[in-house]
């Protein structure tokens, strides 16, 4: 078991800054995501920390101990890759005691914790097979077996379920989360998915453009975004920005009057679709209405606040029709303003 | 319309079935047809009196040797070369093209070239000499040196040769993703035992390639033999020259021809054995 402290690191590709000063701590047995969309430099990070790419400056410490000039089998940590990476010339048990035949483990002491992790993984059938035989969900379970049979302190999970399809993905990250839970292994774990993140992880790391907008357990990331990016990226629908004028303290729109930060000037009001609800006598703040989508557990709709596109959640059995206008009412409370010019949350005054 | 496509894929294919048909079946049957042809129909007669010639065990010993000596170095050599450039990052193409500018040069050339090198009055010779080791020209190429022929006419093949090797090997490590030797090195492995346990088991189909091709063409080795040693160093397809050409016996020269294709074959059933990749140890 071990903490991870990355300490400003930085690492440019040619003129291309992929990483930018970025600084994270990761406590003893927590389960940190690292979230973006492609490019952000989520990988390349994950990278660094594994020791197969070198960081142009700043420190990785890992359990008390700078890694950050060390070889990869040096650092005490195990990987998960994207494409799995089972070594395709040996059968599955042989794949799970790699790392423990490295490590010059006895050969009593390789089939008891091969069985052990594979009885985890639910891959004890398999052991005699080669992966080839073997379907992209259960080759998953095998690098994933491999990794956890080391006990090792750290483990890194480059997009793990990625290749797998939609329900696969949804079982095995159910049962990854119980899994890494039992092994108390401290994890990061990289992904584009935000629901995979969400559902698995102690604290989410959002990152964007070679930086970490924001750090926080899944629920503050997603109700309180430290900037527009943040807030776009998370929640189905994405969160609302409405560009609105904040003067002495108040923004109108419409008739309805909104409590904003003292600074002012032109901001937006980041609303979730969830955190409005529909006026029972048309008034509040007018919404009108161009799409109803019927999702079975809410009503999906889209039209224009202000004139702005917005997406609202309605209750399933809400009566609302295309073309009608609706009144929306917000609880000011979990309203987010963004600073039009910097993309930054600022704090309610 | 399937009636139509049905005959299509033969028809394109017919031109270079033919050709080979003509050109390469035809005088293999031929040959073989003539290696067993004595005065009256049928016979061994040819393959006796291979056998019975002075030169013919000689031109086994030698060849083999050649092989055995030639082809293993090749392929370390290769292995070694493959692992450095794939390691490269900038001027991979450049260094590459260096290294395969043998494989441009015809065998007799290559020939040519490394006895000006190693001729009594060639270019080693001279450099020993101006630099006071030798007193005057020494022999490297004559039969009284067997030894500095032979490892003459090794290294002019090595130096010739390597080249193929090194093309599909590094065309099959480009093949193995990266992430398996990163996973192993990840997992504890050593480079040693990376390149042990990972990348030499996974690139298996292509050494069997390249021994099958460079075996096959080993024992065919002539022209590089021809040049530096004449017939002092008698090898199997010098010995079909001969017959062929200077005694003019076709008979045998054929017997020696089929001997080169079975030991060939031989060969390459063996590299087909002992190296196949089961299926499903495939990536």
């Amino acid at each position: 078991m071990a903490d991870i402290v990355i300490d400003r690191v930085v690492k440019e590709f040619g003129s291309f800054r992929a990483l930018q000063e970025v600084s994270l701590n990761v406590r003893d047995g927590e389960f940190v995501a690292l979230l973006g969309p492609s490019g952000c430099g989520k990988t390349t990070l994950l990278r660094i920390i594994a020791g197969l790419e070198k960081q142009d400056s700043g420190r990785i410490v890992i359990g008390g101990r700078d890694v950050s000039e060390l070889a990869p089998r040096k650092r005490g940590l195990a990987m998960v890759f994207q494409n799995y990476a089972v070594f395709p010339h040996m059968t599955v048990f042989e794949n799970v005691a790699f790392g423990l035949r490295m490590q010059k483990v006895t050969q009593d002491e390789v089939k008891r914790k091969v069985e052990r992790a594979a009885a985890l993984l639910h891959i004890e059938g398999y052991l005699d097979r080669y992966p080839a035989k073997l379907s992209g969900g259960q080759r998953q379970r095998v690098a994933v077996a491999r990794a956890l049979a080391v006990e090792p302190a750290v483990l890194l999970m480059d997009e793990p379920l990625s290749n797998l399809d939609a329900l696969l993905r949804l079982e095995m990250r159910t049962e990854l989360k119980a899994v890494l839970r039992e092994a108390g292994t401290t994890t990061i774990y990289v992904t584009h998915d935000q629901t995979e993140a969400m559902g698995l992880a102690d604290r989410i790391a959002v990152m964007y453009g070679g930086r970490i907008d924001q750090i926080g357990t899944p629920l503050e990331v997603y109700a309180t975004p430290a900037t527009r990016f943040v807030g776009g990226f998370l929640g189905s629908p994405p969160m609302n920005f409405i560009k609105v004028r904040c003067a002495q303290g108040t923004a109108r729109i419409g008739d309805t009057a909104l409590p904003c930060p003292a600074a002012g000037g032109e901001m937006e009001l980041g609303l979730r679709g969830e955190d409005a609800s529909l006026a029972s006598n048309g008034s509040g703040i007018p919404f009108d209405v161009r799409v109803v989508e019927p999702m079975g557990s809410h009503l999906l709709l889209t039209g224009a606040i202000d004139g702005q596109l917005a997406r609202i959640v309605a209750p399933p059995t809400a009566t609302v029709t295309a073309g009608e206008r609706v009144g929306l009412t917000v609880d000011p409370a979990r309203l987010t303003w963004i600073d039009g010019a910097t993309g930054r949350a600022v704090a309610r005054a | 319309m399937s009636s139509r496509t049905s005959w299509i894929p033969y028809a394109l294919i017919a031109p270079s079935v033919l050709f080979l048909a003509a050109f390469f079946l035809v005088p293999l049957v031929q040959t073989v047809w003539l290696s067993f042809s004595g005065d009256e129909g049928l016979s061994l007669v040819n393959y006796q009196r291979m056998a019975g010639d002075l030169n013919f065990s000689l031109a086994i010993q030698n060849t083999f040797l050649l092989t055995l000596v030639v082809v293993p170095i090749q392929v370390a050599l290769a292995l070694v070369m493959a692992t450095m450039v794939s390691k490269l990052e900038k001027g991979r193409d450049i260094a590459l093209w260096i290294l395969t500018i043998p494989l441009g040069i015809s065998d007799l050339a290559a020939g040519l070239a490394w006895l000006s090198l190693l001729q009594n009055t060639g270019y080693l010779n001279s450099a020993l000499y101006a630099l006071g080791i030798i007193p005057g020209p020494v022999g490297w190429l004559s039969q009284e040196t067997p030894w500095s022929l032979f490892a003459a006419i090794a290294m002019a093949e090595i130096w010739r040769a390597t080249a193929i090797v090194l093309v599909i090997l590094i065309a099959g490590l480009q093949l193995i993703p990266k992430e398996f030797s990163e996973a192993a090195e990840i997992f504890g492995a050593q480079p040693w035992t990376r390149f042990r346990r990972i990348t030499l088991p996974l690139l298996k189909p292509s050494l069997q390639s390249a021994l099958i091709l460079r075996t096959v063409l080993a024992f065919e080795v002539f022209a590089v033999v021809y040049a530096l040693g004449g017939r002092n160093f008698p090898v199997l397809a010098g010995e079909a020259y001969t017959w062929q050409n200077e005694n003019q016996n076709y008979g045998v020269a054929a017997a020696y021809a089929v001997l080169i294709m079975a030991i060939s074959l031989a060969a390459t059933a063996l590299y087909l054995r002992v190296l196949r990749t089961r299926p499903e140890q495939l990536p």
